[in-house]
């Protein structure tokens, strides 16, 4: 789909974020010079077709006491990587899951899977549920354990 | 990190995790779900933002459905300037994330733009301010994504 006049001035009033009052999408159409009732509507169809993936909370997992954050990477056999790539993104504590491109020869690693835990022992006790599932696939891999966020604002789209 | 989540906001963030209804007055109908009023919700809401146990509460925009890209790129940052390049790099409106991670790989961060295009561009004036090599990491498949994990059974602590 292609984005409109109206998306895009939909995005940019809230892609920072709804506003918290009582009736939130009344209060959107205001800023948009709209009813409430075509935000909504408009809302509704992107959620229906993918482009809002949901309309909720995002937290910050640190707070939430998973204060381990591993993003695993795999060099994976190119023949089996979307078959096994698959079955790791169904494990629990993984969260994302992607196929991505090498750099060799500094990175091989094909396939990234971020695990979460309360600590580094249970991102390791995940981490090698991934590795018993990849097997023999699997030639190489790491972990890189995050100790900082620099920044978490999601997408904002320019003016214009 | 000293603030509380009491068994109530780690009850609304978990309902919160799904889908705000889309009627005329949301909060209403998820304080009803919980036991709890509009008002309440609304200002543990606001207290979970302020706090930052809430980075966001909105849509979360998937723009890749209309032709947006999100690539995930990572620097290798001499420790000495780590402070100033994680700066130009924020600076950045189209860096969404950010994040410090152990390895010589030391910069990992997403760049959300409209097309692959602006993308591109993005990347390349990175490694024009800061002078390092880009290392891009386009995603070439998606296996899974959901960030869901469970809030309820939360006691404190924190990095």
């Amino acid at each position: 789909m292609t984005l409109d006049d109206f998306d895009r001035r939909l995005i940019m009033a809230t892609q920072s974020g709804l506003p918290l009052v009582s009736r939130p999408y009344e209060a959107v159409a205001a800023m948009l010079g709209v009813s409430g009732d075509m935000v909504r509507e408009r809302l509704a169809a992107l959620l229906a077709n993918g482009l809002i993936r949901r309309i909720g909370a995002v937290p910050n997992h640190y707070r939430l006491g998973y204060v381990a954050n591993g993003m695993t990477v795999w060099d994976v056999d190119d023949a089996q990587v979307d078959r096994l790539g698959a079955k790791v993104g169904a494990l629990p504590g993984v969260s994302h899951c992607y196929r991505r491109p090498r750099h060799m020869p500094r990175w091989p690693y094909n396939l990234f899977a971020m695990l979460h835990g309360r600590s580094r022992e249970d991102v390791e006790d995940q981490r090698a549920a991934v590795r018993a599932l990849l097997g023999d696939a699997c030639r190489a891999d790491d972990v890189l354990y995050s100790s900082a966020i620099l920044k978490k604002t999601g997408l904002r789209l320019r003016e214009g | 990190m000293s603030e509380k989540l009491d068994t109530v906001d780690a009850r609304l963030i978990e309902r919160l995790h799904g889908n705000l209804p889309l009627s005329d007055r949301p909060f209403a109908e998820v304080g009803a779900e919980l036991g709890l009023g509009e008002d309440e919700v609304l200002e543990r809401l606001r207290r979970l933002l302020s706090q930052g146990v809430l980075t966001r509460f909105g849509p979360l925009y998937q723009i890749e459905r209309a032709g947006g890209r999100f690539v995930l790129a990572a620097l290798e940052v001499p420790p000495a300037r780590f402070d100033a390049v994680a700066a130009q790099v924020n600076a950045l409106p189209e860096v969404a994330h950010n994040y410090r991670r152990e390895h010589s790989l030391n910069m990992w961060f997403v760049v959300a733009a409209e097309s692959a295009e602006r993308a591109e561009a993005v990347l390349e004036q990175i490694a024009a301010l800061t002078g390092l090599r880009v290392y891009a990491f386009p995603k070439e498949r998606e296996y899974f994504v959901e960030l869901r994990l469970p809030v309820t059974g939360w006691r404190g602590g924190g990095a």
